[in-house]
């Protein structure tokens, strides 16, 4: 049987985009579909029967005290991480970017300096900062004290502790920003530099918002897009450090799904919460991209 | 008439590259000097240096008669047009062209887009800025694109818009490196014309870098040919044309590739090489050269003859449209004005003044 052309390249397409398609849907959209189901249940792990239970679990989120601190908690940890750690890693990538025309060894070596919290493994890094923050044997609490200023508990004050791991957080995810920053500038033609010198906007403040800035705009929202999820998914820190404490201050939505799925196998409601997070995403990522694209690649 | 901006002695070193060695060149006022040569030969980093985009490491750049070395390109007051237009992607049209008196007549915070109406003189300043740039555009017909990104524009559109925003804010010259050589042959061609126009209605000085030696020679009233980092030769179109200082600019001015003959060609030149036009060039049974015919490529007004002398160098020689062509093979007769001929020394390639 002699096939068309057409259906020839038909055929191969299909041969090369269906095995990852496949794994796609059995792998990703599948175990979706499930936990979505799931989320309507009381069911427990290990038991051979469940009860639908119709919203439950989500007025049970969104309602008790514990569900609700999960979710601020959250959003005010990614409210934090994200400007800063966006900002800061700009500044670094401006920096180094601008230090490679005259120290070219130096800021090669500082990039990887920037770039070693990305590499390194967080869960050994928290044991790290754990010392570094020790009430009383921490290098934070001495300097402090060195100065007169009065030590702080950072990781058993309820107040301070999501700051603490907001800190840490942004200390983790600059380097990884400085890298996409130092990309986005490297791609800027050096002609719109030349044009800006000569139309007078050639100091620093007006060359960065006459062509910097507006350049850099889809690196920045690709910046942005990258640090929401990854704060969003916060857990390798309050897991290794503060276990969602104290008394809750430091639960966030991974963490709480976490000790709901896994410690109390309450898989219905981990569900939901799963969900919930899911739909986070969701609408962070169709909001970025429908509303910023426009804006920042001008067309 | 004086000169508006002097290169003296300018010298460029890049690590332990010479890009410019000694350079000196003299722009009148009012006049459009092309900057030609191959690419690397220095042109573009000449025009830096004149804009203030880069420093010279030796010399003088004067501005007006004056040392200008410390001024940036903004102080200097040029206006430059670049290959790639170098237009902002994120400002319409009406901003881009708006840019360089935004930056001149509103403060930092004037600029700011709804804050900058209180600021006192700002919103006159805008109306003098949102005339002018009315006016540049309609001069240079963008007055239906104003609203529009460069991204939606056409590239002889982006090319005028680049134009305009040089126009707009009255420079005291206007530097033009490689405009057009983005640009289709067609509207290439259309565009020359327009910056022609252009020159004469500012009265402004033009330096117009470019590689294309056509278009240096259909806008300038004085080619500066650089070879290697060092001026060849400076003067009007006519005069590189007739009288080249050396070989290389010989070979490098005119449309058709110059014959360079040499002893044994079937003329009596010594111990020099002697420049012959192709359109210098052409059969005649009483010609003095004579030649084997290895091609013809008509043209309609012309046709241009590939030949090859009896030592087997190549020969271009270009017949009038209605020549009756011979097969290839034959050998022709070619006859030329001694007086079009140019000597050049063997060695060192320099023009002799001896060939009339």
């Amino acid at each position: 049987m002699r096939l068309s052309p057409d259906q020839r390249s038909a055929l191969t397409s299909l041969w090369l985009a269906g095995p990852a398609t496949l794994a796609m849907v059995v792998f990703i959209f599948l175990p979706v579909a499930i936990v979505a189901v799931l989320s309507f249940t009381d069911y427990q792990f290990g038991a051979s029967s469940f009860n639908w239970s119709g919203l439950d679990n989500y007025i049970k989120l969104f309602t008790s005290s514990i569900g609700q601190r999960a979710i601020t908690n959250t959003l005010l940890y990614v409210a934090i991480v994200i400007p800063f750690s966006v900002g800061f890693g700009l500044f670094v990538a401006i920096g180094l970017h601008q230090m490679s025309t005259w120290a070219p060894r130096l800021s090669n070596v500082m990039k990887t300096v920037y770039f070693l919290p990305v590499a390194a493994t967080l869960v050994a890094m928290s044991v790290a900062w754990q010392m570094v923050l020790h009430p009383s044997l921490g290098i934070v609490n001495q300097s402090l004290a060195a100065l007169g200023a009065a030590p702080q508990n950072w990781l058993s004050d309820r107040g301070l502790v999501l700051y603490t791991l907001a800190m840490i957080g942004i200390w983790q995810s600059i380097g990884y920003n400085m890298v996409l920053f130092l990309a986005g500038l490297a791609a800027i033609p050096s002609d719109l530099y030349d044009a800006a010198e000569v139309d007078g906007a050639g100091s620093g403040w007006s060359r960065f918002w006459t062509v910097t800035w507006p350049m850099l705009g889809p690196t920045t929202l690709f910046v942005m897009v990258v640090t929401a999820t990854n704060a969003f998914r916060v857990f390798e820190t309050v897991a290794t450090m503060t276990k969602g404490g104290p008394a809750f201050a430091s639960d966030t939505l991974v963490y709480a799904l976490y000790r709901e799925g896994f410690v109390y196998f309450k898989a219905g409601y981990a569900s939901a919460i799963t969900m919930v997070f899911f739909v986070f995403l969701l609408v962070l990522t169709l909001l970025q991209f429908r509303v910023v694209e426009k804006k920042v690649h001008y067309r | 008439m004086s000169n508006i901006l002097e290169l003296r002695d300018v010298t460029r070193v890049f690590g332990d590259r010479t890009v410019l060695d000694r350079v000196s060149i003299s722009i009148r006022q009012g006049s459009f000097t092309t900057l030609l040569g191959a690419s690397g030969c220095g042109k573009s980093t000449s025009l830096r240096i004149m804009a203030g985009l880069d420093r010279p490491s030796g010399g003088d750049v004067l501005l007006d008669g004056k040392t200008v070395s410390g001024l940036t390109a903004y102080e200097r007051n040029v206006a430059m047009v670049f290959q790639s237009y170098a237009l902002y992607p994120h400002l319409t049209v009406a901003q881009n062209i708006a840019l360089p008196l935004t930056m001149r007549h509103l403060s930092t915070l004037g600029r700011v887009p709804v804050l900058g109406s209180l600021v006192p003189g700002a919103s006159e300043a805008r109306r003098m800025i949102l005339a002018k740039v009315g006016e540049t555009a309609e001069a240079l017909g963008l007055g239906e694109l104003l609203d529009r990104k460069p991204g939606q524009l056409s590239g002889g559109q982006k090319q005028r818009v680049a134009l305009g925003r040089a126009l707009v804010r009255d420079p005291s010259l206007f530097l033009l490196d490689e405009p057009l050589s983005n640009l289709d042959a067609r509207l290439r061609v259309r565009m020359r014309s327009e910056i022609s126009a252009l020159h004469r209605r500012t009265g402004k000085a033009f330096i117009y870098v470019t590689h294309d030696q056509t278009e240096a020679m259909a806008m300038a009233d004085q080619i500066v040919v650089m070879i290697g980092g060092k001026v060849a030769q400076a003067g009007a179109p006519r005069e590189l044309y007739e009288r080249p200082a050396n070989r290389d600019v010989a070979a490098f001015v005119g449309h058709n590739a110059i014959n360079f003959l040499e002893q044994g060609d079937g003329i009596e030149i010594g111990n020099s090489v002697a420049g012959l036009r192709p359109e210098d060039l052409s059969p005649d049974t009483a010609g003095t050269l004579s030649a084997r015919l290895e091609s013809a490529e008509y043209l309609g007004s012309e046709i241009v003859l590939g030949l090859r002398s009896a030592k087997g160098t190549e020969i271009r020689a270009i017949a009038p449209g209605d020549y009756a062509v011979p097969a290839p093979g034959s050998e022709l007769r070619l006859g030329f004005s001694p007086r079009k001929l140019h000597l050049f020394d063997a060695t060192t390639g320099a023009r002799l003044e001896t060939a009339a």
